[in-house]
């Protein structure tokens, strides 16, 4: 039944585009820094090398950014496994709000996050503050600030939504004929959990927990910023010897290691899922979902709309507060004078050019991200196992590289005509779109791989050609898959402030550098422009991702 | 399909916009991400030049001024602005600027000049130094601490936050007031008693200030190391009208260190007159009264007037703590790891 489905050929021709805009914004960036890092005095350079391994600093960095990354996915797993059933499950009023709400932390700068945690959680916080006034003393409840908890917290309130956007999608395809089938057996509701509905959602739960733990793996904003000087992941690591010690070399070596585990990483879990995945038996009834009936799944709900708040909607909450409240009470200053150029600055940025710009880059973002990411889905799909694994690995290493190492590369490499990007606008999407067709990768393949293949050969057996195919079979069943990635492409694009901020560039307002400006000087005005500007952000974005999932849903 | 005709529709429109970019007369300047000017001000150079000014921003002052060493076969710019004296030595050893003795030199202080060789002219300077949460001060019946001695007595245990020089600028500075202070010897002894009264480290000037700073946020520190230049921030951009500034700054006994911002011509320009009349522009009167409130530090040239809200609450320290910049170019490595060991561990 496999046989039709390879053909490394047309895999080949298919993969090729992917595979060169790899090469171009990836590949020869990356080589041009190594080269200069290890070469630039005749010789090679080794001492480099001894010194790494002769300390063990280094060693501990590696243990600690192993450790909280595999932490972080565990805990973010387990707190989103639940809300991604009930999501699937059952129908509740404001289900949709709840699906957009937990998105909204993926665009947010990790400054912002981190005033809001510090709003929410700080000594001086929401909840401390509750605490003393019940307590009557000024007693101090939690204390987070720079503790490995902040950080795993950090993480969850940042990633949640993979795990329940790809779960929670795959789960909805899934249908439960097979758990009715084995009800009416008998089965109890734990052993259809167990055998039937978690190896059915394996590709979903691995590609998710795999995405988690790469982005653990190469946090930078969370572990700088919420974890303090510290924490050291190798990612943080990188960017302080690059830019505060000039240490190029160390840089490099710490990026190259942090790319092999990567590489690995990625092999295994290409492997895993090239055998775990389970094919469907053509069961793609969407399940509406049902009303939540007696006391157990009522309070599963509730419990899940609380974890949703109290973790993720709460500080965000306090970012509008903080928006309109100042020390005078209720105001719109905030918003009103986003639009006044007080200074008549150069790099002033008014809102609505700010709000046109990011779109302008989502939109771009969407476009390349897109159409690389299932070009490299539809290509993967035709290697046989050693291939497909070895090509999947390989495109999904933009993900984790370190920012500042990859934008340093920018800069030597792509230096000539008619590649001479350096100064360009387009190097800021083809930045946004390293970073996100990964994750069009990641969600479109699985969808792709749980169509049976009976499907296509009957269509050719009736007489389909292969273009036929593709728009009347695939597409519509990787329908929902290619939403889920056009909101993580626009999301990614719309928040994302790292690969960008270590190139030089003409400087293009959009709104996350309206915050950084903002938040550049001291100032109550600042203050209160920059979490007005991220409020807006935060609007913008999911104004955006409504768009978006209302035109997939039309067409 | 909609998607890949889309997707040349775009090619079509920015390709070309891509291989017309470089045609017009252009001066490139490459500066950090703190730079800024007003219109008014860039519009008259501009003018009278006949030239665009295209300002390329390169992230923070260490990464623009290693994006400048990274090209400086194929620079990107014409002109560098913003390395400051922590990395002046390395900036000139990196022979990446052009000699240029601009004749507005002669309007400069002449204490910052610190390049003998005028590849790298002095812009702007500031001091960082330590600010204070008055408010708090006041509220807890305390005096603000007056030299950096007085952060090791118990009462003051708990209240300071200061930046990682590993990773942020002022932060450095803090560090390196502290060598120059206490010398090379004495540093870490300080260090290590200021660990023991509780000082709280973080990682960049605005989780500092933001996150920590009781003045500004809704942290609990109320000393925080900022610059000298930061209350009339505060009173600039005020909610409301204030008379007084709601943070003070600590400056006497040696306890500042002063930042230095040098611009330079770069090697390989294309356009050396132009360039020149650019470094001869931002040293003269019109672009230096501009710095202050453009970017919060105080403008080299000893003629530039002050706005008033820097005459009211802005500090220049009368005596700084000075560490030369070769042997900051030297040591600051090693002064980091030896301060990473002692505080961070």
């Amino acid at each position: 039944m496999k046989k039709g489905r390879y053909n490394t050929l047309a895999g080949l021709v298919i993969i090729a585009f992917p595979l060169l805009f790899l090469s171009l914004f990836y590949i020869f960036p990356l080589m041009s820094i190594f080269k200069l890092s290890f070469f630039s005095d005749g010789g090679f350079n080794v001492d480099i090398f001894k010194k790494l391994f002769s300390k063990n600093y280094y060693y501990r960095v590696f243990y600690f950014t192993f450790f909280q990354a595999l932490l972080s996915t565990f805990v973010t797993v387990a707190a989103a496994l639940p809300g991604a059933y009930i999501y699937t499950h059952y129908s509740f009023p404001g289900k949709k709000l709840l699906k957009t709400v937990t998105t909204i932390p993926f665009v947010l700068p990790t400054v912002v996050v981190a005033a809001a945690f510090q709003a929410f959680l700080g000594k001086k916080g929401v909840i401390n503050q509750v605490y003393a006034s019940f307590s009557g003393g000024s007693g101090v409840l939690i204390h987070l600030d720079q503790t490995l908890w902040l950080i795993i917290l950090a993480h969850l309130f940042f990633n949640y939504t993979i795990v329940f956007r790809i779960v929670s999608g795959f789960w909805a395809q899934l249908g439960n004929k097979t758990a009715e089938a084995a009800k009416m057996l008998g089965a109890s509701g734990f052993k259809i959990f167990i055998k039937i509905t978690l190896p059915l959602l394996k590709p979903a739960l691995y590609a998710s927990s795999l995405l988690v733990f790469i982005f653990c793996f190469s946090s930078f904003g969370v572990i700088l910023i919420l974890g303090g000087p510290k924490f050291s992941t190798v990612e943080t690591e990188i960017y302080k010897q690059a830019v505060y010690l000039f240490n190029l070399p160390m840089a490099s070596v710490l990026s190259i290691i942090q790319i092999f585990f990567t590489f690995l990483f990625m092999w295994l879990y290409s492997s895993i899922q090239k055998k775990a995945c389970v094919e469907l038996m053509g069961d793609f009834s969407v399940n509406p979902g049902k009303k939540a009936v007696g006391w157990f799944e009522k309070t599963a709900l509730i419990l899940n709309y609380g974890f949703v708040l109290l973790f993720i909607i709460l500080p965000i909450a306090s970012l509008f507060i903080k928006s309109v409240f100042s020390a005078q009470g209720f105001t719109f200053s905030n918003y009103t004078g986003l639009f006044e150029n007080k200074l008549d600055s150069i790099f002033f940025v008014s809102p609505n050019k700010a709000i046109l710009f990011s779109f302008i880059f989502g939109l771009l973002t969407i476009i390349f991200a897109l159409f690389i990411g299932v070009l490299a889905s539809f290509g993967i799909e035709h290697f046989k196992n050693r291939l497909s694994v070895f090509f999947d690995s390989i495109l999904m290493l933009p993900l984790t590289t370190s920012a500042v190492t990859l934008g340093f590369g920018f800069i030597i490499a792509l230096d000539t005509p008619p590649l001479n990007l350096r100064n360009s606008f387009l190097l800021v999407p083809l930045a946004h779109t390293l970073v996100a067709y990964p994750f069009v990768l990641r969600s479109v393949l699985p969808a792709l791989r749980s169509i049976p293949n009976s499907l296509r050969e009957a269509a050719m057996v009736l007489g389909a050609k292969p273009g036929q195919v593709f728009f009347n079979i695939d597409l519509p069943m990787i329908k929902s898959a290619l939403i889920t990635a056009a909101v993580f492409a626009f999301t990614i694009s719309m928040g994302e402030f790292g690969a960008t901020s270590f190139t030089a560039r003409p400087q293009i307002p959009t709104m996350p550098v309206a915050i950084y400006r903002y938040l550049g000087q001291p100032g109550a005005v600042n203050y209160g422009h920059a979490m007005a500007m991220s409020s807006l952000l935060i609007l913008v974005t999911v104004s955006g991702f409504l768009i978006i999932e209302k035109l997939g849903k039309d067409k | 399909m909609k998607f890949i005709k889309l997707f040349i529709l775009i090619c079509l429109f920015t390709v070309p916009s891509m291989v017309f970019a470089g045609q017009n007369a252009q001066l490139v300047v490459m500066t950090h991400d703190s730079f800024s000017v007003s219109k008014k001000v860039l519009k008259k150079f501009e003018d009278e030049n006949k030239v665009k000014v295209v300002i390329l921003k390169a992230g923070d002052a260490g990464a623009a001024l290693n994006q400048a060493m990274l090209s400086k076969n194929n620079p990107m710019a014409d002109i560098f602005f913003g390395v400051d004296n922590a990395f002046l030595s390395r900036a000139l050893k990196s022979g990446m600027f052009e000699s240029y003795g601009s004749p507005k030199l002669a309007q400069i202080k002449d204490d910052l000049k610190l390049d003998s060789s005028n590849r790298l002219l002095p812009v702007t300077f500031g001091d960082v130094c330590l600010n204070y949460d008055k408010a708090w001060f006041k509220k807890h019946d305390l005096m603000p601490p007056s030299c950096l001695e007085d952060l090791l007595k118990p009462e003051y245990k708990g209240l300071l936050v200061v930046e990682n020089p590993a990773t942020s600028s002022p932060g450095l500075s803090f560090l390196l007031a502290t060598i120059g202070h206490f010398g090379e010897d004495g540093y870490l002894a300080y260090w290590e008693k200021l660990k023991e009264n509780d000082v709280f480290i973080v990682n960049g000037w605005q989780n500092a200030y933001w996150g920590q700073f009781s003045a500004a946020s809704d942290g609990d520190r109320p000393i925080v190391v900022s610059y000298a230049t930061s209350p009339p921030a505060e009173v600039y951009y005020s909610k409301k009208p204030l008379t007084k500034a709601p943070t003070g700054v600590v400056t006497g006994n040696e306890s500042a260190f002063r930042q230095i911002e040098f611009a330079g011509i770069l090697k390989g320009t294309k356009h050396r007159k132009l360039a020149e009349k650019f470094m001869d522009f931002i040293l003269d009167i019109s672009f230096q009264e501009d710095i202050p409130l453009q970017m919060f530090v105080f403008p080299a040239n000893k003629n530039a007037r002050l706005p008033d809200v820097f005459k009211k609450y802005a500090v220049i320290a009368k005596k700084t703590a000075i560490v030369p910049a070769d042997l900051i170019s030297q040591k600051r490595e090693s002064w980091i790891e030896a301060w990473t060991e002692i505080v961070l561990r």
